[in-house]
């Protein structure tokens, strides 16, 4: 199965491949460029998670980073946030 | 009105003291007053590229220390009228220049030139800053590869967060056969990811080390393709609307006339 789907894929040109590493390469530095980025995304998503559970605000990490694609092909940029969770509040039932 | 262009481009050996030496020759040789600055302190190459290097007396670091005046460090070209060169000292550090000084100096010249071109060395260190610091335009060079386009973006962010908005690009060392067969990035794939405009394109041609062996800047060979493109860039930056040079076309010139020759190219 496998092989013949790689069958019908024609081989990507070299400089296709080099666009798609570049695009994938800048999303990372162009977000390292200005540290408020980071610092906005942060402080949006704690505003956020704060409507439904208590977290450690201090405690938080977010980093843009990269990981393998669903189907392990491909590699994607990826936001990962660690939140930790104190309590959960009630009201959100 | 003179204007202070940094040519720059963040990854080393992509072709900033090239560009420099023929744009400044370029715009010499259109009836411009042009000073080149070669901010590149520790390895100086402008002077060797442009065929003055026996000619150095006093330097940068001479000029900003008030070892000298500026008048006294500046070599006249003598075979184009207009042009100017401002070496770089040899046995210092870029940290001997402060942006301050730079500022000053670049002040200064603007009394007595039409264009001061600063060749910036690679990195995005204290020569990076000390060679934007007094300038007003940017053009940042690259070449088609990972590495090089990259590093552009980087420098982008960087001039416009210090207040160097809106450069210009040029790409260098393009092979229009390894474009064709998919080898090598496009200019259309380039600009797409810099978003920034573009104000030359320089093909990869062997006449740039033949010059730079010899000392004389390819924009005054009127055979050398690459000294076509600089001729193109000196005018787009004197305000000039000038078609982005048609690369393909003229390496398909050899191909129409064979098949004008009915010859088949193989
Ligand atoms: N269009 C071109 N075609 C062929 N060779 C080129 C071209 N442009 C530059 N080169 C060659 O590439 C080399 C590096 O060029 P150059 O010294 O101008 O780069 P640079 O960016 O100033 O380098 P550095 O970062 O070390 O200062 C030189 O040997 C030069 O002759
Ligand atoms: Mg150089």
């Amino acid at each position: 199965m496998l092989d013949i789907f790689k069958f019908f894929n024609k081989p990507k040109n070299s400089k296709d491949v080099a666009k798609e590493r570049l695009k994938l390469v800048l999303i990372h530095d162009r977000a390292n460029v200005s540290p408020q980025f980071l610092e906005m995304v942060k402080s949006e998503i704690i505003k956020v998670i704060n409507n439904y559970m208590d977290i450690d605000e201090s405690e938080l990490d977010i980093q843009l980073t990269r990981t393998k694609s669903e189907d392990g092909e491909r590699i994607v940029p990826a936001l990962v946030a660690n939140i930790p969770i104190k309590s959960v509040k009630n009201s959100g039932k | 009105m003179s204007e202070v262009i940094v040519i720059t481009s963040g990854k080393g050996g992509v072709g900033k003291t090239t560009s420099t030496a023929n744009i400044g020759t370029g715009l010499a040789l259109m009836g411009k007053k042009v000073v080149l600055v070669d901010t590149d302190i520790g390895l100086r190459n402008l002077d060797v590229v442009l065929g003055l290097e026996n000619r150095i007396v006093y330097d940068l670091v001479d000029v900003v220390e008030g070892f000298c005046r500026v008048k006294q460090a500046l070599i006249k070209d003598k075979r184009y009228d207009g042009l100017y060169l401002l070496p770089a000292a040899q046995t210092r550090e870029k940290t001997a220049v402060n942006p301050k000084q730079m500022i000053k100096l670049c002040d200064e010249l603007r009394e007595e030139f039409d264009y001061i071109i600063i060749d910036c060395p690679a990195g995005i260190e204290q020569g990076f800053k000390n060679a934007i610091a007094g300038a007003d335009k940017a053009i940042v060079i690259t070449t088609p590869e990972v590495s090089a386009v990259r590093d552009a973006d980087r420098i982008i962010g960087l001039l416009e967060s210090n207040e160097l908005s809106n450069p210009k690009l040029i790409i260098n060392r393009v092979r229009m056969d390894m474009v064709k067969r998919g080898d090598m990035m496009s200019i259309d794939d380039i600009i797409d990811i810099l978003a920034i405009d573009l104000i030359g394109v320089v093909p990869d041609d062997e006449k740039i080390v033949v010059s730079t062996n010899r000392g004389e800047p390819a924009v005054t060979d009127n055979k050398s393709l690459a000294g076509q493109a600089y001729r193109n860039i000196t005018r787009r930056i004197l305000g000039e609307q000038v078609p982005i040079m048609d690369l393909q076309s003229e390496e398909g010139f050899v191909f129409k006339l064979k098949k004008l020759f009915g010859l088949k190219s193989s």
